[in-house]
């Protein structure tokens, strides 16, 4: 079943769809699109190194991406740098490096577009597993730590005076989030990863009225977007990433006219 | 050690700094089972940061805080929320506890707001958010109830029926509270300790003790100390700035 590449790449989609659904909410409820995106860029070194050590690149990815969270949450506290000013160092001196390491590798060929904006050829049976099976546990985990993660980030000091422990949730969290953006590097590619975890659950936003709504709404608007983008990628020839990613763009776009009708039905 | 059973926070000589400027020092208080303990004194007193070293969110303190229960509801002084979550009333009742609807619903008729149950948390009023923030505090059948000015925002005969809750449920679920309020007439009637505060601890004691302290009259004006009593003390120390006492 899994011989043609194209199930292979749509099974794959639909794993990550999943797992981007319910994080993507949470990166836009906390404000964390450029942390992610920090984190993306910083994966292009974790590819690398995947390829000179000879290492299993998803794993390799969650290394590095968590290894830059880290170095982030010391620079917050040892510098008197804004947030923002930090995540753009780290972004883009990560990804010249892990370009600039490229460099040096002349002895293998590396598809470097591929990289960027994903690549549904090169998706092979064990990075599948990859996806599921690391999918699930990263869902596990957030049940297990939504309630304080969520608690407070609607409110911190309530959670922590109610005794949740959100301290514990956000690391938690941050390093899912380096998983997530590991196991979703070869189907949407490290630029674009940011866009299938935010555009999605922006859509979900304009359409729901509760936090729960949001989150299935924005895994079904990613499953759509996977599924858009990939018989697109396969029908037109275009690289895999961009395709998902302008066909989650799409559906949002549709979700503002919903705003629109709701509001006049309202009047 | 707790040797008496009924104390739920015990502060000793607890205080508070953010870069090296004491927001409130030396506060040693308790509050019991069944007890409403109130915090009272001028802006900036430390009042709001005093229940926050109680509830354990702030964490590099001096001194130190005895907890002796997990369940606790808190109604913060200031609480932002951000709009970009679609969140009801009926999602932020069971925001740090999973509760039936049963008793979600009395909790939100308690506090007069059952008919805003499924709006946005974003749509309601002032004085509305309060009640639904005072109602998920209480809802959750707390231990230790701390309010940080429970009541701001809330019309005159909704603010005297709140505080009427809030002794009957000290009552009844036998909770320990820890109030701030500036309503000195409430405070003075409903409460069974009373801590004076201005960067330390001024006076302390049951209401009518604090009443007849020279201390209060100095923080909160000739007027005020009327309210209960006309006694009348000498000064025995002076303020500095700070809030803290001036040693001759």
């Amino acid at each position: 079943m899994f011989d043609d590449f194209f199930i292979r790449a749509l099974v794959a989609g639909i794993g990550v769809a999943f797992v981007t659904g319910p994080l993507g909410c949470f990166v836009i409820w906390r404000r964390l699109s450029y942390f992610g995106d920090t984190l993306a860029h910083s994966a292009l070194l974790g590819v690398t190194l995947a390829f000179t050590m000879e290492f299993n690149i998803a794993l390799s990815v969650f290394i590095i991406s968590s290894l830059i969270a880290l170095t982030l949450i010391q620079l917050q506290k040892r510098t008197n740098l804004p947030g923002d000013a930090l995540l753009g160092l780290l972004a883009h001196s990560s990804l010249a490096v892990g370009l600039v390491v490229i460099g040096f590798l002349t002895f293998i060929r590396f598809d470097i577009m591929g990289l960027l904006f994903g690549d549904i050829l090169a998706v092979t049976v064990d990075d599948l597993l990859i996806i599921w099976v690391g999918g699930a546990v990263i869902l596990l985990i957030l049940k297990l730590i939504w309630k304080p993660l969520f608690a407070s980030t609607v409110n911190y000091e309530l959670a922590e005076a109610e005794g949740l422990n959100p301290d514990r949730a956000k690391a938690i969290f941050t390093i899912l989030m380096a998983a997530i953006i590991a196991i979703s590097i070869k189907m949407v590619g490290l630029l674009l990863i940011t866009g299938m975890l935010i555009i999605p659950a922006a859509m979900a936003r304009n359409i729901s009225s509760s936090p729960q709504r949001m989150v299935i709404y924005s895994i079904i608007g990613g499953l759509l977007s996977v599924i858009l983008g990939l018989f697109t990628s396969l029908e037109f020839n275009t690289p895999s990433g961009p395709s998902i990613i302008t066909a989650a763009l799409f559906l949002f776009i549709l979700s503002l006219f919903n705003i629109k009708q709701s509001i006049k039905l309202k009047n | 050690m707790n040797t008496n059973q009924n104390i739920l926070v015990k502060l000793k000589d607890a205080g508070f700094k953010i870069n090296d400027k004491w927001l409130v020092q030396g506060v040693s208080l308790q509050v019991e089972k069944g007890k409403i303990v109130t915090l009272i004194g001028p802006n900036g007193s430390g009042k709001s940061t005093t229940a926050k070293i109680a509830l354990g969110i702030y964490k590099k303190i001096e001194g130190e805080v005895e907890k002796y229960t997990n369940k606790i509801g808190y109604v913060p002084q200031k609480i932002s929320i951000d709009w970009t979550l679609p969140l009801r009333v009926n999602d932020f009742m069971v925001l740090t506890e999973s509760l039936k609807n049963e008793i979600i619903d009395e909790a939100l008729s308690l506090t007069g707001v059952i008919h805003l149950k499924d709006k946005n948390l974003g749509d309601l009023s002032g004085g509305e958010f309060q009640r639904v923030l005072l109602a998920r505090a209480i809802s959750k059948k707390p231990e230790l109830l701390v309010l940080d000015e429970p009541v701001q925002g809330v019309d005159f005969t909704g603010e005297i029926a709140l505080y009427e809750l809030i002794k009957k449920i000290s009552d009844e679920l036998n909770c320990g509270i820890l109030l701030i309020s500036h309503d000195l007439h409430t405070v003075m009637s409903a409460t069974d300790h009373v801590v004076c505060l201005n960067g330390h601890v001024c006076c302390s004691g049951t209401p009518m003790d604090v009443a007849k302290n020279n201390e209060y009259k100095v923080l909160f004006g000739e007027q005020a100390s009327q309210i209960l009593s006309r006694y009348e003390h000498r000064h025995d120390h002076i303020h500095t700035d700070e809030g803290k006492i001036k040693k001759n």
